[in-house]
């Protein structure tokens, strides 16, 4: 079935499905940022409870997720993989410490004999939900802004920054997208704890949390989208290969794709439709509407970072390295290989459903909790 | 293409050992745990006996807090190969990476799916569902393993393959004999079945305790004839699986296996070494008379013949020395390191030829080098040597690292035996000296399965991807400090985390199953 696809066509549909992976990633961000709101929203002991273990039903399948998108970058296009975080080094291990000590929080911070005590655990959970939002955020950004990296005719790349990737946090675009991704998530997370706890404080604190964190989110996402489609970006000519900056390249990806562009407005609709009802109309259920609309949005992003003759990870040092789908993909037969792989995905995506509607059918409340069926 | 800074090598080696040897504290257990859960909880689903239910959720909380720690230590894992080793990451990207997604597709998200029923699902999924959730759960921690020890595997023995000079990396070209790679089936049984050890002795040593304590002994029996009948057949397992590997070893790294056996001269009919200490006085040379100085041992118990039996299934099979394999054997059809590394250098030479020949558009030309490049290849990685020896792993470290694991699995076995035949005659209370034993063989299964990996790491140096890429070659382009600060990190939060993971283990032993573990 796969083997028949031409290559280019293969390296189109990896890079969809590195881009759905990306925005289900977003998406479930919704972990990191309720992990930033434990003292804002929870003002008792059990209010944090039943807030940590709202969070820890779903806390792996963020993770996970991360995981697979790294290794199915790695398997697709590994020249991306090579570049970035064997050069971008600093701001991949700052994400990976944050996740690191978020493994282990959910299960130890109620545990006796737990050596540093529930509070430390809860700051884990918060240094995860900072670092992972602004650092992934600003490190995605970065498709569209460039990094300073070479690549040689062996492939072998070098980063040409000393503060390997931390650098990118200093553009004005990538910071904008990572606190729009942080204050995003924080409004994500709030949402989702209004869909599963029942408790008149949660409730309260996490509407509020909606409308206070919705504010810089449209600020910054949309200082981000002026910033993107006012500049310059980077295009490969379809001949030649050869890469240029090219002006307003991101709005003329936008425009030539109208489906895209679609997704984009449609997605940005709902997710200010969902958190408009949360925060006014007393809808609990919102998190379903803006959930779906933080997908659409970083799906298109993803689409027109790397579709339509456009470099995916630019490099701002020496424009020939900068690396496209074609230039940095698995050969025809690793990717046709791992397409029939990508065939379980719907399977798994069924099976993860499943789970999550047995879970989630009552929400968690303070009976619950007195009962002792809570897990952390 | 350029070789790294020594420095920066040996720290970018020293941070993966350190992250993958902190991770594999906790992966046996969740491997072996795992399914032990499984198989109580099928005897509380088919019983009914809510005594089994409880057993099952005290060892389940147990799994919970090791799992944990598990994910936090394995996370770095999977990206370290990009962050430290990105020539690497791209010279077999295109076979490595596809394991990897793998793994991720079909065995973490049925682990991350699953582990949630089983702790929140008690009271909210029916008695089947969380049951198939756990045996879920022990059979994605598994297939984790299994995509993870393939990609290990093809690094030890990289078959269905092909360098690609434009892209001047290995391309695959069949993802079957990656998968079915005898290296990689044989190190993967060995390796969980490991786990499953690993997992029954630490069951068993905490059942010892109680039973020692005089606490919830029903229960502790219990526990430890499922763990050490689990363990028993398990420990066989590895034993057969050994052979396996040690066999694939003779055949694709003899190096490996020169150095596992300490021997510098090979011969017909060679002798197993069952218990032995080195001779620091041995040397590496070509001086064929000064080889003979010395014995490879100050002492050994040996069983003859026994380890070409083992590795070339004959009893009277030539087993090449260290010795042989780098300065050649002719009598026997050894090639030296010194003419691979020729053969080495011409490949590496004829892949910058054929770049420049293609960028000047000498089509013919380029088409002779990809020949040339093609005929040598099998030798690419010893063209970056500037001596032969460079090719020899530690060999103390990975001669006493073998036998240690062996000598520890064969005592499993015997050890194991007695505690069923001690629960079967119902002694098991009284043999206060055998339960004493249980509990510090826990730290002994775990020393084993760190020496198993010491033996295939080690022992396969000075190679990243054997025969084809030394370690040297496979660094990332940054700066040492940049690697030594993280590696202090990682040395500190690791093991801070590891302080609290055993804290929080030991008082949830001491609270025992009567309060569910909580």
């Amino acid at each position: 079935m796969f083997e028949t696809l031409s290559h280019l066509a293969l390296q189109q549909y990896w890079w969809v499905i590195i881009s759905l992976l990306g925005a289900i990633l977003a998406f479930l961000m919704f972990v990191q940022g309720g992990q930033t709101l434990l003292y804002q929203i929870g003002k008792t002991e059990d209010q944090r409870t039943m807030m940590v273990n709202s969070l820890g039903k779903k806390w792996e399948l963020t993770f996970t997720t991360l995981v697979t998108f790294g290794g199915a970058f790695f398997a697709s296009f590994p020249l991306f993989y090579s570049t970035s975080f064997g050069g971008a080094y600093w701001v991949w291990m700052l994400i990976l410490f944050g996740f690191i000590i978020q493994a282990v929080s959910y299960e130890y911070r109620k545990k006796q004999s737990n050596v540093f005590g529930a509070k430390t655990f809860e700051t884990f959970l918060f240094i995860n939900g900072l670092l992972a939002t602004v650092l992934i955020g600003a490190a995605i950004s970065t498709f569209f802004t460039g990094s300073a990296f070479s690549v040689n005719d062996f492939n072998q790349s070098r980063w040409e920054e000393p503060g390997y990737g931390l650098e990118a946090a200093l553009n004005i675009q990538n910071l904008s997208f990572g606190l729009a991704v942080f204050f995003l998530t924080r409004v994500t997370g709030s949402l989702f704890f209004l869909l599963t706890i029942n408790e008149e404080t949660v409730i309260k604190n996490s509407v509020k949390q909606i409308k206070i964190n919705a504010v810089p989110f449209v600020i910054f996402f949309l200082l981000f989208v002026g910033l993107l489609l006012s500049s310059e970006g980077y295009a490969v000519n379809p001949d030649t290969k050869l890469v240029s900056l090219e002006a307003g390249k991101y709005l003329n990806n936008f425009l030539e794709m109208p489906l895209v562009l679609a997704f984009f407005l449609i997605g940005v609709l709902m997710v200010l439709f969902g958190i408009f009802v949360a925060a006014y109309k007393g809808k609990t259920k919102a998190f379903w509407i803006v959930s779906p609309g933080v997908i659409l949005v970083v799906f298109s992003l993803f689409l027109i970072a790397g579709f339509n003759n456009t470099s995916f990870y630019p490099s701002s040092f020496d424009l020939q390295s900068s690396l496209t789908i074609e230039n940095s993909s698995s050969s025809h037969y690793t990717l046709t290989a791992m397409s029939y792989v990508s065939l379980f995905i719907p399977f798994v995506i069924a099976y993860i459903w499943v789970v999550w509607k047995a879970l989630t059918k009552k929400k968690i409340d303070k009976q619950e909790l007195d009962e002792g069926e809570l897990k952390y | 293409m350029t070789e790294a800074d020594i420095s920066l090598v040996d720290w970018s080696r020293a941070q993966f050992a350190l992250t993958a040897m902190y991770h594999w504290i906790f992966v046996p257990l969740t491997l072996g745990l795992a399914f032990i859960v499984a198989i109580m909880e099928t005897i509380y689903v088919r019983t009914g006996n809510e005594e089994w239910k409880r057993l099952t959720k005290f060892w389940m909380t147990l799994f919970g807090i090791n799992f944990a720690i598990g994910v936090a230590t394995g996370i770095i894992l999977e990206f370290e190969f990009g962050t430290n080793w990105s020539n690497y990451s791209w010279l077999v990207g295109d076979i490595f990476g596809a394991p990897l997604a793998v793994e991720g597709i079909m065995a973490f998200f049925l682990e991350s799916t699953f582990i949630a029923v089983m702790f929140f699902g008690w009271n909210k999924v029916s008695k089947k569902f969380h049951l198939v959730s756990t045996w879920l759960v022990a059979i994605g921690s598994n297939l984790s393993a299994l995509w993870i020890l393939v990609a290990n595997g093809w690094m030890q023995s990289p078959v269905g393959m092909r360098f690609n000079p434009d892209t001047a990396r290995s391309e695959m070209e069949n993802f079957w004999d990656v998968l079915f790679s005898p290296v990689a089936i044989n190190k993967f049984l060995h390796t969980i079945s490991s786990g499953y050890v690993v997992g029954s002795l630490f069951v068993v040593g905490i059942s010892a305790w109680y039973i020692l304590k005089g606490r919830h002994i029903l229960f502790a029996k219990r526990s430890m004839i499922i763990a050490a009948i689990f363990g028993l057949i398990s420990s066989i397992f590895i034993a057969l699986t050994g052979d396996g590997s040690a066999y694939q070893v003779g055949k694709v790294q003899p190096m490996k296996l020169a150095a596992m056996e300490g021997l510098y001269e090979g011969e017909e009919g060679t002798d197993l070494v069952v218990f032995g200490i080195m001779n620091g006085g041995k040397q590496i040379t070509p001086d064929k008379e000064k080889q003979k100085e010395n014995d490879d041992y100050l002492f050994a118990i040996k069983i003859p013949k026994m380890l070409s039996l083992l590795t070339a299934r004959d009893a009277n099979a030539f087993v090449p020395g260290i010795n042989d394999l780098l300065y050649g054997n002719e009598e026997y059809g050894i090639e030296s390191t010194e003419s691979k590394m020729a053969k080495g250098k011409i490949a590496i030479k004829a892949l910058y030829d054929y770049k420049e020949a293609k960028k000047n558009g000498d089509l013919v030309a380029a088409e002779d080098y990809r020949k040339t490049l093609e005929e040598n290849y099998s030798y690419f990685g010893y063209g970056f040597f500037e001596t032969p020896e460079e090719a020899v792993p530690p060999i103390n470290l990975t001669f006493y690292s073998f036998h240690i694991m062996v000598g520890l699995g064969f005592f499993f076995i015997g050890f194991l035996m007695l505690i069923i035949w001690l629960n079967l005659k119902n002694k098991i209370e009284k043999q206060k000296l055998i339960l004493r034993l249980a509990v510090p063989t826990i730290f002994l299964g775990y020393l084993a399965s760190m020496l198993g990996w010491i033996v295939a790491e080690v022992g396969r140096q000075p190679w990243a991807i054997q025969d084809i890429l030394p370690v040297k070659m496979a660094t990332s382009h940054i700066s040492t400090s940049s690697v030594q600060i993280t590696f202090w990190l990682f040395a500190a939060l690791f093991t801070v985390l590891l302080i609290a993971e055993v804290s929080i283990m030991l008082r949830q032993i001491k609270i025992g199953p009567k309060e569910g573990g909580q």
